[in-house]
Parts: structure tokens; sequence; C-alpha cells
């Protein structure tokens, strides 16, 4: 393995009990990019990277990690990477801005406490003691202390599950702005608009395995079907140009219109619905 | 969430002693130090409570002073194991199943650092509890300065390593945050009781004191008691202090072997 890419992924297997969670996938993800781990609950995504964050032993294949083995957990990898975790809370006696700190100390060049508290939206609630934050507070108390660190490589696992429409966009926002400031974002999610709108690469993963990989629009356009909807009817086609011609020659003879036409491509969600369900 | 907020200036290098090992301990016991006395149950369970129990019993037996220089060394090593054993039970159960030991073990933090960070804080408490039963003991009821300052400090550390180590390993054994004070107080509450906390355990059964001989806490007991008001030492207490040393043993292969950073999968 190269160390060109910030993540490669070979042959990973993960079995716990006998049962296995990861059957054999395979991915990289370059430095500076986007990645995203689309699925289902229980596809898998999570295992995966618990693996790469060094929680968890892989049972079988090769994994890199900023060019190290991420279950070896050295200090040095560690200091360059930043996890969102799913559902883990922080000191309820601390203020927001202590937290921060405290956690600042624990790298060797942490970004300015302050500035990361401002960055996450938590600026007026600095001075606040967690056990009193909300939810979406909590969630963005959660990503200050992955990036206070200042990591190359963020992890963020299943970031805006609970999240109101706005917070929501306003994760995304920081997403976006972390990718332009050359990080690289391991990102898993549910929500195939999340995806959409922030993934540079996606790879679809049900049953621990991998069915399709690529940037969200090319794989939506890998997808044969369009779909052509009028008020009164919906078809799913290969050939949009024939059955429109055909539809509309009959609406036409019938002395009609066809209200509220439109012919959709395939989005990612169709692809993804055709390869979960 | 501006683009310009996210290129603000970085935080000046850190000298590197900053980075040292000792220094991860230090700052991680100072947080511990904050987050107990702003935590109110915490304070009162392992500062204010064996102080009360202190007073209370002191003031029920004013005035019979064998009965006092039962009850001050009886709380002093009640506090220990309050100040161990039930405090970490409690705090790596709660630390365990809130994610928050997860999310240290994915930073730069070395493991054994932060451990050391808590440990000192379980000793920290010790350390001011015992003083405080030792100074209102000489003030207040009878009970002379220590006679042997070595066998009251090896008697306490190896009181706090062997309930320290004791607490952690419970904490494995506990589901979650809810259960566990029926946990603890099912250990804690038979044991000080047994352990003669509270009355000379001459005057217990045979088969209570057999019982309290096995089990740690009365060991500690016998040890503060010698060195706390009839001046004898180390010597004198092998067994007890030998005792200790095995259950002490015990705990620490129970605590490691058991130990987990994440919250079980349900």
């Amino acid at each position: 393995m190269t160390s060109t890419a910030a993540i490669e992924v070979e042959g990973l297997r993960k079995a716990y009990d006998g049962r296995e969670a990861v059957r054999g996938i395979d991915f990289r993800v370059q430095r500076g990019e986007v990645f995203g781990l689309l699925g289902p609950n229980g596809a898998g995504k999570t295992t995966t990277v618990e693996i790469l964050e060094g929680y968890r032993t892989r049972s079988a294949g090769a994994v890199s990690v900023l060019g190290h083995d991420p279950q070896r957990r050295s200090a040095e990898l560690r200091e360059r990477v930043g996890i969102v975790l799913q559902s883990c809370g922080t000191y309820p006696h601390l203020s927001v801005r202590e937290t921060v700190a405290h956690w600042a100390s624990l790298y060797a060049a942490p970004r300015d406490v302050d500035e990361v508290v401002a960055l996450a939206g938590l600026g007026e609630a600095a001075d606040r003691r967690a056990r009193t934050l909300s939810g979406g507070q909590q969630r963005r108390l959660d990503l200050a202390l992955a990036l206070v660190g200042d990591p190359e490589l963020v992890f963020l696992d299943e970031p805006t599950v609970g999240f109101d429409p706005a917070a929501r966009r306003a994760a995304w926002e920081t997403v976006r702005s972390l990718r332009e400031l050359g990080k690289t974002v391991l990102l898993t999610t549910h929500y195939l608009d999340e995806a959409q709108a922030l993934a540079d690469r996606v790879a679809i993963i049900k049953d621990g395995s991998i069915l399709a990989e690529g940037p969200p629009g090319e794989l939506a356009a890998g997808a044969p079907r369009y779909r052509v909807a009028y008020r009164g009817g919906e078809h799913v086609t290969d050939d949009p140009t024939a059955l429109l011609h055909e539809l509309t020659a009959d609406a036409l003879a019938r002395g009609e219109r066809l209200e509220e036409l439109s012919v959709t491509r395939p989005s990612l969600e169709d692809v993804y619905l055709e390869l979960t369900e | 969430m501006s683009d310009h907020a996210l290129q603000g200036v970085r935080a000046a290098a850190h000298e590197p002693s900053r980075r040292s090992w000792i220094g991860a301990a230090w700052r991680q016991f100072r947080l511990e130090r904050r987050m107990f006395w702003r935590n109110p149950t915490a304070a009162f369970f392992g500062f204010l409570l064996p102080l009360l129990l202190l007073a209370m019993f002191g003031g029920v037996f004013a005035g019979e002073q064998e009965q006092l220089d039962v009850v001050v060394p009886g709380i002093a090593g009640m506090s220990v194991m309050a100040a161990t054993f039930v405090a970490l039970a409690y705090n790596v159960t709660f630390l365990r199943e809130r994610g928050i030991l997860k999310r240290l073990r994915g930073t730069p933090l070395p493991s054994s650092a932060y451990l050391a960070g808590i440990a000192a804080n379980a000793i920290a408490n010790t350390v001011l509890q015992v003083a405080v039963v030792i100074v209102a003991g000489r003030l207040f009821f009878g009970v002379p300065w220590p006679g042997d300052w070595l066998a009251l400090l090896v008697f306490l550390a190896a009181g706090v390593v062997c309930f320290a180590s004791l607490g952690v390993g419970l904490s494995h054994a506990i589901p979650n945050s809810e259960s566990a004070p029926a946990y603890v107080n099912a250990v804690f509450l038979p044991m000080i009781m047994l352990a003669g906390v509270f009355y000379d355990d001459e005057d217990a059964p045979a088969v209570l004191r057999d019982l309290a001989e096995t089990l740690p806490l009365k060991h500690l007991i016998d040890g503060l008691s010698g060195a706390m008001v009839h001046g004898e030492g180390i010597a004198d207490h092998a067994v007890a202090l030998a005792a200790l040393g095995l259950w002490a043993a015990a705990g620490i292969v129970l605590a490691v072997r058991g130990f987990s950073w994440e919250a079980r999968r349900s």
C-alpha cells in the first residue's frame, strides 16, 4: 500500500461471534476528499469506521489510515485524526469552553480554543455547563472536540441524526468548509440527501458489502431509469425520448394536455433503493 | 461558521513539557478535582458523609473513650473505602456508559496517564478525609495523634490500592449508571456493618466476626486502629497487611481483566 491516499481498505472483514458484519470490502479515500459510506442501519458502516478509528480490530484484510495501521493505536496517528462518534457524552459539570480547552491540551498543536468554540456555533453557550446543552448543541460540542486537535482526517459517524433542518444545514456548511481547508472527511450516513450534498464519492454498503461506488452524480447517471410523470400517471423508462413521443402523441390525438409533465433523471435515491431493497 | 473563522491563527506551539506523560496526568488530576467539587452528589458522599457520621457517633459516644477509640479509626477506614471503592465504581460506570472513556480513547492522551490522573484524585480525597478524621479525633474525641505514622501511611496506601482496584473491578459488573447505587451499596453497606466501623467487633457474634475476617475492610481498620490509637506498628498487624495485599492482588486482576473503554453493545 502507498501513502498517497488518506485511507486504503483492502479485503476488510469483521466477524462478531461468527456473524460477519463486514464481508470483504475495498475502498480508497484520497487526501482532501469527502467520502461517504451510505447504507441502511446495520449495514456495517459503523463497524468499518470504528476499525479505521482504531476502536476495533479487524478479522481479515489490510487497512491503512494516513500510512498507519489503526489497530496499533499509535499516538502519532491519533494526533492527526478527529473523531465524531455516535452518542458519546462529555463531562456534565464542565463548561463548553473548559471541555474544549481540556481536549485541546491533549494535542501537541491544537487550534485556538475560543476560535473552535465559535466555529462550532457555541460562542453564546461557551460558559454553560455541558449538562444544560440541548441535543443539537451537544452534537456541535462533539464536532468542536473532534476539530480542536487540528486533524488532517475527520471521521463523522452519522453526524446529523436528530438534527432539525437548520442545524443540519449548518453542519453541512461545516463539512464543506473542512473540505475547503483540505481536510479529508470520512462520513457515514443513512441520509441520501446528505451523501449527495456533501460527498465527492460515495460507497453504498449493505449487509457488509459494497454494492456500488463512485461520485453521487455518476452513480445516478449509471442507473438506467428515467421517471416521466404527469397528473394521473407515472412511468419509469430507459428511453425517455421514445416514451415522451408516445405519450404526447396520444395526448394530442385525444386533444388533452399532460398537466404537470416532468422528466426526472435518475437520482442517487433511485440507485440506492434499487440496490438496497 | 464562515471559512474565515476556520482559517484563524493556530494556538502557539506548546513547549515539549506540555506533552509529557506527567503533564497529561497532572492536567487530568486537576480536572478531576474541579469536577469533584462541582458535583454535589460526589462531594456529599465522598467528603461530607463520613464527617457527618463521625460527628454523629462522636456525639453518641461522648465521654466513652473506649467506644471513641473504635469509631474514629473505623470511620477513617470507611472514608478510604468511600473515596476509592464507592467513588470509582460510580465514576467508571458513568464515564463508560456516557461514552467519555471512548471519546478520550480516540485522542493522543496516554491511557496510563489518564488512569493515573483519576487514581491521584481518589488518593487526594482519601488523604483529605483521613486527615480531617485524625484532626477531629484529636480535637474533639480524645484520640491521640497517630503513634506510628509509617504504619498509618503503609495501611492507607494498601487500602487505597485494594479498594480502588476493587471499585474499578466492580464497575465492570454494573450494567448501567442507573443500577450503580444498588450494586455499590450491596457491597459497601454490609462491609462497613461487618467490619466494625461503628462498634467494637469483639462484641459481634463469632460467625459475623469470621465473615469480617475474610473481607478487606476489617483488616484495614485493624491496621489504622493500631497506628492511630494504640501506637502499634506494621509488625503488629502483619497478617492484616498480608490480607489487604491479597485482596489488592485480586482487585488488580479483576480491574485490569474486565476493563472496557466502551459501553456494552446492546
